[in-house]
């Protein structure tokens, strides 16, 4: 189902020809922290793959070592069978990695940049280059700004010119640091277009996010706390574990009804959520216990409805965290 | 090393100097300015020496000799009638020298006996004092022959003839304007390139630009042939300034400046780009590139003070700053009109510190972030 919180060398992928990402032990420190401790996992070709965690989770540590601007402390990562540790070079040409801060040149228009990268990766010049560059502003709607200085760009649009730079010479592996940060409704989902057609393609796609949204769309994910991985699957089979274990509490006196939960025998978890309270069981049941039924009302907390929850990975990554 | 990426990282930084006016003014504005400023400014030549005189003979002989010295062209002759005004005078700094004439001057003279003379001299600026008591004695001395000989002839033992090569006139100003070109552009050269590698980092396109697969060594040298053209063109200009308005000779090969140029600022860029990979700040940098070029250029570079009266130490220093050999190299061009045969000791030198500066730029600039 899903990796244990330190999973030591073991990965769920097995690395073979169809193993795009395939990282063991990975380990980073800064001083005394530890942003990234012994990382194992793996990503096969054509997944939509992703990082979920809060800030500081690691996330982004992760993929600049992947994306060999970053060299680990420890264990090691293979992209396409390439040691990053070792030769952190070799696999560039096969890859595009976007930073999460914009890295593109802001005194450079959308078109020199995409040149300047088409030009970088020995993307010839030429009809070549003017129908990716035309594909790229199809999808990308940037057609009209070409001639605009990168840094006159909304925070949408420039998201769109980086995704467009990284996928100008067509590469294998795209390595996206919180690709939607910032970014307006409309971009996103244009955003979210590219990244589908890019994955009919072929490609691999390795992304960080914090929105949960985004994670629900992806493949598989791997949650991500304190630079280890949590939970690991598809989002749906982690979503499943907590089916019918979870269970929304509306109650007059919620801080009442989260105290005496908290003490209660079989909760996994009880949190608050806006005026509600949220509430996991160790077991699946029909309907919450009568036991915690007769806690609650005699700790008077004035229980007005109790529903099961459809769980979101949200709740998932509570629920592993024990937040 | 890939010929073509190195280009690409050349054409994106053409276009980013074309939209940055603070660096197209540093590049292109900035040197011809210095070197007209300067080569205005800037003159060794002691002329106009303020001198003081107090004349107590008040003769028609002790004023000859007052005469002797305005017309000599290099004191400004300041007629005083107390010896305490005189005195005053060099201490408030409105004269350099005191001429004093004491009573009875032209009666020593004419009897024959030695005419005492007195010339008090502000030695604060050991070097003018010297030139301005070297100026005097050759005054005295030629009113003393015509005093005393009255016409007549004698041969001296021992005559001198005197040569001066290269700059005949002595004018300060042919020394000055080439020994500024490579001042000023070596103090031009790191402060242009500093910025540059620690403008990406700053900015965060670094970041991207490591993920792809261009070198360490084709990010430095992209970089860097945009600033080798500026630098090309202020020297060139700075020639054409020199010739055309300051009139400084130029007799050696435009064609040995323009390739001693290129390995000097191969080697002054080189040590820009050094610092902004080194310090990955772009005001850390510019810092101390103004610290490590400014005075260095300026003082131990041989424009100014000699480097052979310089102590040991200082003298062994001077071999790290190209600007040492640039300066060498552009007066003997200028002024010389030598060749490589000559030059090639400050060539090979230049050849090794660019060597040494690209490859330290290099080693300390890392393709990886944090």
């Amino acid at each position: 189902m899903s990796a244990p919180a330190s999973s030591g060398r073991d990965t769920d992928v097995a690395p073979d020809s169809a193993t795009a990402i395939h990282v063991r032990g990975l380990t980073r420190t800064f001083g005394d922290v530890t942003a990234v401790d012994d990382l194992s996992f793996g990503v096969r070709e054509g997944e939509l793959f992703g990082l979920v965690g809060p800030d500081g989770a690691g996330k982004t540590t992760t993929l600049r070592i992947l994306a060999g601007v970053l060299a680990p402390t420890g264990g090691d990562a293979t992209v396409f069978g390439v040691s990053v540790a070792r030769d952190p070079e070799a696999m560039k040409p096969r890859i595009a990695y976007m930073p999460q801060r914009f890295g593109l040149y802001a005194d450079l228009t959308v078109r020199e940049n995409l040149d300047f990268y088409g030009d970088l990766h020995g993307l010839p010049r030429g009809a070549e280059r003017e129908s990716r560059v035309e594909r790229l502003y199809r999808f990308s709607n940037l057609d009209p700004f070409a001639s605009r200085l990168a840094g006159k760009l909304s925070g949408g649009m420039k998201q769109k010119l980086a995704l467009s730079c990284a996928l100008i010479h067509r590469p294998q592996l795209l390595l996206l640091d919180e690709p939607t940060f910032g970014v307006d409704p409309i971009s996103r989902l244009d955003l979210w277009i590219i990244l589908q057609e890019m994955l009919t393609e072929g490609i691999t796609i390795l992304l960080t996010t914090s929105y949960l949204d985004e994670a629900e769309r992806c493949d598989r994910v791997a949650l991500l706390d304190r630079g280890r991985i949590v939970a690991l699957d598809a989002p749906r089979a982690l979503q499943a574990d907590l089916d019918g274990r979870a269970f929304e509490i509306r109650a007059s006196s919620p801080r009442a009804a989260l105290r005496v939960l908290r003490e209660c025998q079989g909760v996994s978890r009880a949190a608050a959520f806006g005026d509600s309270v949220h509430v996991t069981l160790n077991q699946p049941a029909e309907s919450l216990p009568a036991s915690l039924r007769q806690a609650l009302d005699a700790a008077g907390a004035g229980v007005e409805s109790i529903a099961t929850l459809r769980p979101s990975l949200e709740d998932v990554f509570m629920e592993r965290t024990g937040g | 090393m890939n010929f073509n990426r190195m280009l690409t990282m050349a054409r994106k930084e053409v276009i980013q100097l074309r939209r940055d006016p603070r660096s197209l003014a540093l590049g292109f504005l900035i040197p011809p300015l210095l070197i007209l400023f300067f080569g205005y400014a800037i003159t060794f030549d002691v002329e106009n020496i303020e001198l003081a005189v107090w004349d107590a003979d008040q003769t028609q002989t002790s004023r000859r000799l007052v005469d002797a010295f305005v017309a000599s062209g290099y004191f400004r002759v300041d007629r005083l009638t107390r010896y305490p005004a005189a005195t005053n005078a060099l201490q408030t700094g409105d004269a350099l020298a005191i001429l004093a004439i004491p009573r009875g001057f032209a009666g020593d003279l004419a009897a024959g006996r030695p005419a005492p003379l007195q010339l008090l001299v502000d030695g604060s600026d050991a070097n003018t004092a010297t030139i301005a008591i070297e100026y005097a004695r050759g005054i005295t001395s030629a009113f003393s022959r015509r005093a005393t000989l009255n016409g007549r002839e004698i041969r001296p033992a021992v005559v001198p003839a005197s040569r001066v090569w290269y700059n005949p006139s002595l004018e300060s100003r042919n020394m000055v304007v080439p020994g500024l070109v490579a001042v000023i552009l070596s103090i031009l050269a790191a402060l242009l390139t500093a910025l540059t590698i620690a403008r990406e980092w700053e900015r965060g396109t670094m970041e991207q630009l490591v993920s792809t697969p261009v070198t360490r060594l084709e990010i430095v040298t992209g970089k860097l042939l945009p600033y080798l053209a500026i630098g090309l063109f202020d020297v060139l200009l700075a020639v054409g300034i020199g010739t055309a308005l300051f009139g400084v000779p130029f007799r050696g090969n435009l064609g040995l400046l323009v390739a001693m140029t290129f390995v000097f600022l191969l080697a002054a860029l080189g040590f820009g780009m050094f610092l902004s990979a080194a310090l990955k700040s772009q005001v850390l940098a510019t810092q101390f590139a103004m610290v490590a070029t400014y005075l260095p250029a300026l003082l131990l570079s041989g424009f100014i003070y000699a480097i052979a009266n310089m102590p040991r130490a200082l003298q062994l220093a001077t071999y790290l700053f190209p600007a040492r050999y640039y300066v060498t190299i552009t007066t003997a061009i200028f002024l010389k009109g030598v060749g490589i045969d000559v030059l090639w000791r400050q060539g090979l030198a230049l050849v090794a510190l660019a060597a040494a500066a690209i490859a330290a730029t290099v080693a300390v600039f890392r393709k990886e972030v944090a």
